[in-house]
């Protein structure tokens, strides 16, 4: 079947898609966006993080059919043009990324987060990112760049 | 694959009478993992996310209908006041992002003995809206789990909404397991009171084939809080009474040994979440006077 769909404010058409394939395979097998990363395909590591219509999602979990006519944003389109995303810078100053694999569900994850709640407690951002795994950093380092990005932001 | 998808609630229960073997798809967080993994390949995916009934929730007849598409975190967000109890397991499920996309309906589709919702609905009594284009039935909660992963739905029906009574009392839901995110439950506890009828209510999680009541705790409770007088007194439970409720509610249970916990522990932790249920709602409602 064919999906028509908005991603980073860009409509875009996939075909050839399978019934039953998920949002996630759409954007890094036919709409070559890599960004998002493919890790569990079960909800369970928040790699896959994508904004669906505003609201943070597991793309693996989300039938490609599903986002007919919606708007995604990826990771792809938090910067603007060269300049990072504050998130994204903090994530690279704060150390916050070792293999990477996390970064793109983690930064979707923060930026949504940092968006409803610009100045979360610790518990918070726990809670918060409560569904990204990470094998490397032991997250010190990610709470770190929430905080950083949070006080850029407030700046 | 088909991939079917009805823009109205009407068109959706043709298409599934047309076509009972299609799947029907509302937040996919389990209906896409048993696809992914390829476990399982219906013929066809009745997805329901262009129904916008099914994503709506109002007040009938002084009863809360959620339709079965609103996600848990609009339950959190919308329906925190109405329905504490409900809000509070939809905030133990999965994460963020499983939260924004699951759904109550989804959930009972599912009929896990895990699921979060159950427990709390069985506490409050609630019933299930079913609809085939036949017809609509009122199928109470209690009546709806018929086994691991079934429920009474024909092969033509769709779950419409689930109806529940705002509270009219404290209510509690408590859940164990490795850690405080993504957990699929050891073991559940939902409980309601409802000072209105002086009655307690409980419902049991991930400790039997099915999420159910735990009738002989319920009786005993009440007898207890009716023949103390404690509902008018608002004394505190005694300790006793709460500890033989923590065991009659885990006496109520089944459980299995399974990689997340074995039957005794279940048990036990099943009935020390209960007394704790019944002592927290409790104070609540003494300190509501
Ligand atoms: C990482 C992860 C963590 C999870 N954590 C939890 C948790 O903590 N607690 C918990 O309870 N669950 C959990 N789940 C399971 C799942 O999120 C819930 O069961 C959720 O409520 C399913 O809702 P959904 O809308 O996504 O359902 P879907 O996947 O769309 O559907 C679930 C089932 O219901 C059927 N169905 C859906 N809508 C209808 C309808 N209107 N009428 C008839 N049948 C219907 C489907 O055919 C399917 O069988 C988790 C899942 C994942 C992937
Ligand atoms: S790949 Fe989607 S949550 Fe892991
Ligand atoms: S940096 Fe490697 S998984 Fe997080």
């Amino acid at each position: 079947m064919r999906v028509n769909l908005t991603v980073n404010g860009v409509a875009m058409q996939a075909d050839d898609v399978w019934e039953g394939e998920s949002l996630l395979y759409v954007l890094r097998e036919r709409l070559a966006l890599p960004g998002s990363k493919n890790a569990c395909e079960q909800g369970e590591c928040g790699s896959c993080s994508v904004y669906l219509d505003g609201e943070v999602v597991c793309a693996c979990l989300v039938a490609a059919g599903q986002a007919q006519g919606r708007s995604v944003r990826t990771v792809e389109g938090l910067a603007d043009g060269e300049r990072l995303d504050p998130v994204q810078q903090a994530f690279l100053d704060a150390g916050a990324v070792q293999c990477g694999f996390c970064t793109p569900g983690l930064i979707v994850m923060v930026h949504d987060l940092l968006q409803r709640n610009p100045q979360p407690s610790d518990p918070e951002i726990r809670e918060a990112l409560a569904g990204n795994l990470c094998r490397c950093t032991g997250y010190e380092k990610i709470l770190d760049a929430v905080r950083q990005a949070a006080e850029v932001k407030a700046t | 694959m088909e991939f079917l998808q009805p823009a109205s609630w009407a068109e959706a229960l043709e298409l599934k009478a047309a076509d009972p073997r299609a799947v029907p798809i509302q937040g996919g967080t389990d209906v896409m993992v048993e696809l992914n993994f390829d476990r399982h390949r219906p013929p066809s995916l009745l997805d329901l996310t262009r129904v916008t009934e099914l994503a709506q929730w109002g007040t009938e007849n002084g009863h809360v209908r959620v339709g079965a598409g609103v996600s848990y975190s609009r339950v959190i967000a919308e329906l925190g006041d109405q329905l504490p109890g409900l809000a509070m397991a939809a905030r133990t499920v999965g994460s963020p992002q499983i939260r924004n996309r699951g759904t109550v309906g989804g959930n009972l589709g599912a009929s896990s003995p895990a699921g979060d919702c159950h427990p709390v609905l069985l506490a409050v009594d609630a019933d299930v809206v079913v609809a085939s284009v036949r017809g609509t039935r009122l199928v109470p909660v209690r009546e709806f789990f018929t086994g691991v992963k079934r429920n009474v739905l024909a092969p033509d029906e769709l779950i419409e909404s689930v109806v529940l009574a705002p509270a009219g009392g404290p209510q509690q839901y408590s859940k164990i397991g490795t850690r405080n995110a993504m957990v699929i439950a050891v073991a559940a506890f939902g409980l309601a009171l409802h000072p209105a009828q002086r009655h307690v209510g409980t419902g049991i999680g991930s400790a039997a084939p099915t999420p159910r009541r735990a009738p002989d705790a319920e009786a005993f409770i009440d007898g207890v809080l009716d023949s103390d007088g404690l509902w008018d007194s608002r004394e505190p439970i005694p300790d006793a009474a709460a500890t033989r409720f923590g065991d009659l509610v885990a006496s109520a249970s089944s459980p299995i040994d399974d990689v997340r916990g074995t039957a005794r522990y279940r048990a036990h932790a099943l009935s020390v979440l209960a007394r704790r249920a019944l002592v927290w709602a409790w104070d609540e409602l003494r300190g509501r006077r």
